[in-house]
């Protein structure tokens, strides 16, 4: 399976611009709500259709419009798990899986058996979509695209719909399920969990722009980019102003680090994730002198979560706290609570937890 | 009692609403499909004229196209042997005219109000536009469809201007209930009038009785 996307089109408040290339591993495509990651899927599947590019499956051509081809949808051979699910509400579930099929009637019947068991969906073959759970009917969606054998399966936000308790357990129930299907993954998502878990390969879109393709695992530890970092959850960002080859100045943040490794000269923005503080839990003396990239904090609220605090403070040592300087560390609970020094706070940036970005 | 337009009007009713019935989701379904939506408002007007305008004007107008020294009624007349006007196919006409827009406007909505993804979720299971049109649109828009075609009928059933400019009010020919109505009061007999009347009303209630079941039975699926 190759799956080749490249295209442009014109929407409401802004434009999408996508561009990228899988192979038969499984492609995530995050960004946040509204930023045209839905309209990307449906352009590949054919149901809108970009304003100018390419778009290229297995060697055929879907669309180009600079060759005037535009493949209807009913030609493209791709699956297309809806947000919603999009089962047909006055079809059972055996007609909803069976309803793309174009076989004699005996050999159909056969095939929807199959899926109905593989999906585990025996005894609801005669009930209707609003009869059954909402993992059930995810179950009977999936086995609706699969049965049609598509050449590539997108799976429109898979997870959004359900209970968060549910989504755990659905998210290894599907990609179990997903095993039945030999061939690409096109999933999109806001989730970053999701992605991570489930995508090798990994696309961010901004604004409707694909600004970053590539290795999941690698961009999540190294995002480059100012909007990437922010799209994979990194919470604390400043402006950068390079020193020397070796040490930035913090902009918003007030305090100048020591990178330990060459700042690349690209670099405008720092990041560092909420968790990568290292806490310095010193009862006396003043750790600021015995080692660099450590900071005064100024704690201005703590929030309290299920098994972690999220700290939030500036630096003390900055004289003009204009609000906007505001960082934030994720703790766990038990180390958090019995840190011995609960006067001063004192966070240590270890070096490679410096993110540069463009 | 003269049963004869309680005939005219049951043949003039059924034969309006199948007409109109089927030219109300054809063109529905092609106005909807319609890309441009300039073209959609300007067509959607015209289509929906007859609903606002008095019926005497659509009967003016009817005459106009159909009358025996018009471009249109002269033909069928000379070439066909056709006479439209002042003969029953004239009550049928009227009526298909005035309820067409109730019978469009209701079909329209119900095509518009399927959801898309659905129709998209079609497309992308390889049906054809036919067999999405039969098996998936058609189905969810039916109660909406059916609703239209019940008030097209009733409102088929009741006309009374238009056709009176068209078809005249010949007894045993053109005169339907309404006009039969009409021809009683005007000579005295409100005996007979309340007799048509509570025919009427009858055969309107048992229709919108009728569609209020069969929507009740249509929706096992919605609950």
């Amino acid at each position: 399976m190759r799956l080749l996307v490249d295209i442009k089109k014109r929407l409401k408040g802004f434009s999408l611009n996508v561009a990228f290339t899988i192979d038969d591993e499984y492609l995530g495509i995050l960004g946040a709500s509204g930023s045209g990651k839905s309209m990307t899927l449906k352009c590949i599947a054919g149901v809108e259709t970009p304003d100018e590019g390419r778009i290229e499956l297995n060697g055929k051509v879907l669309f180009d419009s600079a060759k005037r081809i535009n493949l209807k949808p009913q030609e493209r051979n791709i699956g297309y798990l809806f947000q919603n699910y999009a089962l047909f509400p006055h079809m059972t579930v055996e007609e909803n899986i069976g309803i793309g099929l174009r076989l004699p009637q005996k050999e159909k019947k056969q095939k929807v058996k199959e899926m109905i068991e593989a999906f585990r969906l025996q005894g609801l073959e005669t009930k209707y979509p609003n009869q059954i759970s909402g993992g059930q009917q995810q179950r009977v969606a999936l086995a609706r695209c699969i049965v049609y054998k598509p050449e590539v399966l997108m799976l429109d936000e898979p997870f959004s719909a359900l209970d968060t308790h549910l989504r755990d357990q659905l998210q290894l129930e599907v990609l179990e399920l997903l095993k039945l299907y030999q061939g690409g993954v096109l999933m999109v998502s806001h989730s970053r969990d999701e992605i991570y878990r489930l995508c090798k390969k990994l696309v961010i879109i901004d604004q409707g722009k694909s600004i970053l393709f590539g290795d999941t695992k690698e961009i999540f530890k190294q995002p480059r980019l100012q909007a990437a970092a922010r799209i994979i959850g990194c919470k604390n960002i400043s402006g950068c102003e390079i020193i020397s080859s070796h040490s930035v100045r913090a902009v918003d943040w007030g305090f100048i680090l020591e990178t330990g490794r060459p700042v690349p000269e690209t670099t405008k923005y720092l990041g560092i994730q909420a968790h990568d503080f290292c806490l310095l839990d010193v009862a006396s003396g003043d750790p600021m002198k015995e080692q660099n990239n450590v900071i005064k904090c100024r704690i201005k609220r703590i929030v309290e979560g299920e098994l972690e605090y999220s700290v939030y403070f500036s630096n003390k040592e900055m004289e003009q706290d204009n609000g906007n300087s505001d960082l934030v560390y994720k703790v766990r609970k038990e180390l958090w609570d019995n840190r011995r020094n609960k006067e001063e706070l004192y966070l240590k940036i270890p070096e490679q937890a410096i993110l540069f970005l463009a | 009692m003269d049963i004869s337009p309680i005939i005219i009007s049951m043949k003039t009713a059924s034969a309006a609403i199948a007409l109109t019935f089927l030219l109300g989701l054809f063109v529905a379904r092609w106005v909807v499909r319609l890309k441009s939506e300039k073209a959609k408002m300007v067509l959607d007007g015209i289509l929906t004229l007859p609903l606002v305008l008095p019926p005497t004007v659509i009967g003016f107008l009817l005459l106009l196209v159909f009358g025996v020294n018009r471009p249109i009624g002269r033909v069928l007349l000379e070439f066909l042997g056709v006479k439209i006007v002042f003969s029953w196919s004239a009550t049928v006409i009227a009526a298909v005219v005035i309820s067409f827009p109730l019978m469009y406007r209701s079909a329209r909505s119900a095509f518009e109000q399927v959801d898309q993804n659905l129709v998209m979720a079609a497309k992308t299971l390889g049906m054809s536009e036919r067999r999405i049109f039969w098996r998936i649109i058609m189905p969810l828009a039916l109660p909406g469809v059916a609703g239209g075609g019940i008030l097209a009928f009733a409102r088929g059933l009741g006309e009374f201007g238009a056709t009176a400019m068209i078809a005249g009010n010949i007894a045993n020919e053109t005169r339907t209930l309404p006009l039969a109505i009409y021809a009683e009061v005007a000579a005295g007999n409100m005996q007979m009038a309340a007799y048509y009347v509570i025919i009427v009303m009858l055969i309107s209630f048992l229709v919108v009785a009728s569609t209020n079941y069969f929507a009740m039975k249509e929706r096992k699926y919605a609950k």
